[in-house]
This record gives C-alpha cells, sequence and structure tokens, in this order.
C-alpha cells in the first residue's frame, strides 16, 4: 500500500479529533462539575505524562533524575519555561560527563 | 491587544516548544529512516500530524504493513486526549475565534501548545494561537528533516541530554500553579501516582490509554472534591 495512504489517513483521524470539540462545540459548559473537570485535566495530562516517563528521558536514570530535580527546582522558583528546560537539559549533560 | 502584538507574544511563547520539538522530531527523523521512510515522508509526517507518540506508533504500523483501519485505531488511542484539550480550550476562546479560524487553529493543539494557552491570563486569540504554532511547526518538520537526513552525527551525550527538554517544560507548566493552588497540586500528585501505577503494575496498557486513564481519574476526584466555584480561569 502506498505510503501517501497511510499518511493521510493518520492526519485525518488526528485532525478530526482535534477539530470536532474545538469548532463544533460553542455552547458555554455550566455543569460545576464539568467545568471544574475541564480545569484540572490539563494539569493532569501533563503531569501523567511527566511522570514516570521524564526519568527514563535520557536513557539513564541517575543522569534523569539529576534533570528532574534541577527542573523541579527552578519550576517551584517560577523562572520562565525556557530557562527550565534547557537547564534541565544542561544538568543532565553535566551528570553524564562526571560520571562517563 | 492588537493583533500583531498577540502574535508576536505567541511566537516568542512558542520558542521552548519549538527548540524541545527540534530536540525530539530529530529522534522521530532517525527512527522513521530506520522503519524504511524516505527524508520527505517522514517530514510530511511531521508537517501533518503535529503529534510525537502518535508518530511514532504510525510509522511502526507503516512498517510492519498494517491496515488502515489498525492505523485510524491506533491514532484515535493515542491522541484523544487532544479532544479532551480542544474542548477544555473551546471554553477560552475570545469572540474573534470565528468558524475558519477554528478549523485552521485545530491543527495546532498539542500537548506543548495547549499547556502554554491555558497558562494564558484571559481569553486566547486566533493570533496568539498562530503565533505558537507557526514556531512549533517549524522546530518539529525543522527537527524531523534533520534527523531522518543527518541523523546520528551528534555526540550520543548531547541527544540524551536533549531528551529531557519537553518534560522539564511539562514540570514548569505544572509546578508554579500547584505551588498557589493545594487543589492543583492534589490533582497532579494523583496523576503522577496513578501514572507510575500503571508503568510498573500495568505494563500491558499502551502509553498513549494509561496518560487518558490517570488524566481522567485525578480529575474527576479533582472535580467531585474541589469544584470550581466560578469561571476564573
Amino acid at each position: 500500500m502506498s505510503i501517501a495512504i497511510y499518511i493521510a489517513v493518520m492526519a485525518g483521524v488526528t485532525y478530526c479529533i482535534r477539530v470536532t470539540p474545538f469548532a463544533f462545540f460553542r455552547k458555554k459548559i455550566t455543569s460545576k462539575f464539568l467545568r471544574s473537570l475541564l480545569y484540572y485535566i490539563p494539569y493532569a495530562v501533563l503531569s501523567a505524562m511527566t511522570f514516570p516517563a521524564i526519568f527514563y528521558s535520557t536513557g539513564n536514570v541517575l543522569t534523569s533524575l539529576i534533570g528532574t530535580a534541577a527542573a523541579l527546582l527552578l519550576a517551584f522558583l517560577e523562572l520562565p519555561l525556557i530557562v527550565v528546560a534547557l537547564a534541565a537539559s544542561l544538568a543532565t549533560w553535566l551528570a553524564g560527563l562526571l560520571i562517563h | 491587544m492588537s493583533r500583531t502584538s498577540a502574535f508576536v507574544r505567541g511566537m516568542v511563547q512558542g520558542i521552548p516548544i519549538g527548540l524541545g520539538y527540534l530536540s525530539v522530531s530529530f529522534g522521530f527523523g532517525i527512527l522513521a529512516v530506520r522503519a524504511g521512510l524516505s527524508v520527505t515522508e517522514a517530514s510530511m509526517i511531521s508537517l501533518t500530524n503535529l503529534t510525537s507518540a502518535g508518530q511514532a506508533a504510525g510509522v511502526d504500523v507503516i512498517a510492519a504493513h498494517g491496515s488502515l483501519l489498525e492505523m485510524a485505531l491506533v491514532q484515535l488511542t493515542i491522541n484523544i486526549r487532544y479532544a479532551l484539550m480542544a474542548l477544555s480550550l473551546s471554553q477560552k476562546l475570545d469572540n474573534s475565534f470565528t468558524l475558519p479560524h477554528r478549523l485552521l487553529a485545530a491543527y495546532g493543539i498539542t500537548d506543548e501548545i495547549f499547556a502554554v494557552c491555558i497558562a494564558e491570563d484571559g481569553k486566547i486569540r486566533p493570533s496568539f494561537m498562530y503565533g505558537i504554532t507557526l514556531i512549533a511547526m517549524i522546530g518539529w518538520v525543522l527537527g524531523t528533516f534533520l534527523g531522518a537526513a543527518a541523523g546520528q552525527l551528534l555526540p550520543a551525550s548531547v541527544t540524551a541530554a536533549l531528551g529531557i527538554v519537553l518534560y522539564g517544560m511539562f514540570i514548569a507548566i505544572i509546578v508554579p500553579p500547584s505551588r498557589k493552588s493545594g487543589s492543583i497540586l492534589c490533582v497532579v500528585l494523583t496523576a503522577a501516582v496513578l501514572s507510575c501505577v500503571c508503568k510498573y503494575l500495568l505494563p500491558m496498557l499502551s502509553s498513549g490509554f494509561a496518560v487518558i486513564l490517570c488524566a481522567v481519574a485525578a480529575s474527576v476526584m479533582g472535580a467531585v472534591l474541589f469544584p470550581r466555584e466560578e469561571d476564573d480561569t
């Protein structure tokens, strides 16, 4: 089968998932439960995606833990996103150099 | 705020996302070529899908000559979280978000772009989302192209360290609100614990499905225990 058809199906399904609730749901949600649920979902999704995956993100649990600790500390100090993200990477890289 | 400044502010917010995507999609490019795709095909997948886990799984299906139905179901399962995010984000759009804008901007609903939009004060304008999406998309497609065309040229220590960038950004998004709100902290910790339980005790769950399960369970708990009084998001 042509790879272009696979790509079209992938892209089509993914776009439909995004666009259907985004474009065709125009009502204001009034249910307090649903509103609360939608308010918490992003934080829950990001947290579930980060832990425990971040511990394996560099291929080495020890350097990943050091990077995680750096990110948590700098995020706690409310530094900008890019500073936290790149500092975590830098800490990981330095830790890798020290270990090897 | 003017349309131009919203677009520029979106592009600035998109820089960390674009950098993170560049490093992650570099790995995707290497993987796609290994699975037998051309550099153009790999780049086209990134341009039309703009998602990490779904693309990696999709390349596996292509490599295994799976059916189109399997492809559709894999994408649906892994990417269904975008429907939740899109629904959540649809509550935060300002009045200038007409149907054509919604049809176009929907392309850019990814975990990271969603997170940045949710962290914004007040309503979201189309130009703001376009700014973020443009930079993120450039990073994602460029990284894929570079990884597919020139992978394995970077030293392993650098590619390894780049693997944590996106997660570092997630942490930067969830920690500050968790400091200020006990209910968010509780939801975030619950989701993290459930996710670890899934990973170590229920390894047969696919990672995309596990994220859906953990996030919905933690959010339902939050909505039951700490319902929110009025709209101050």
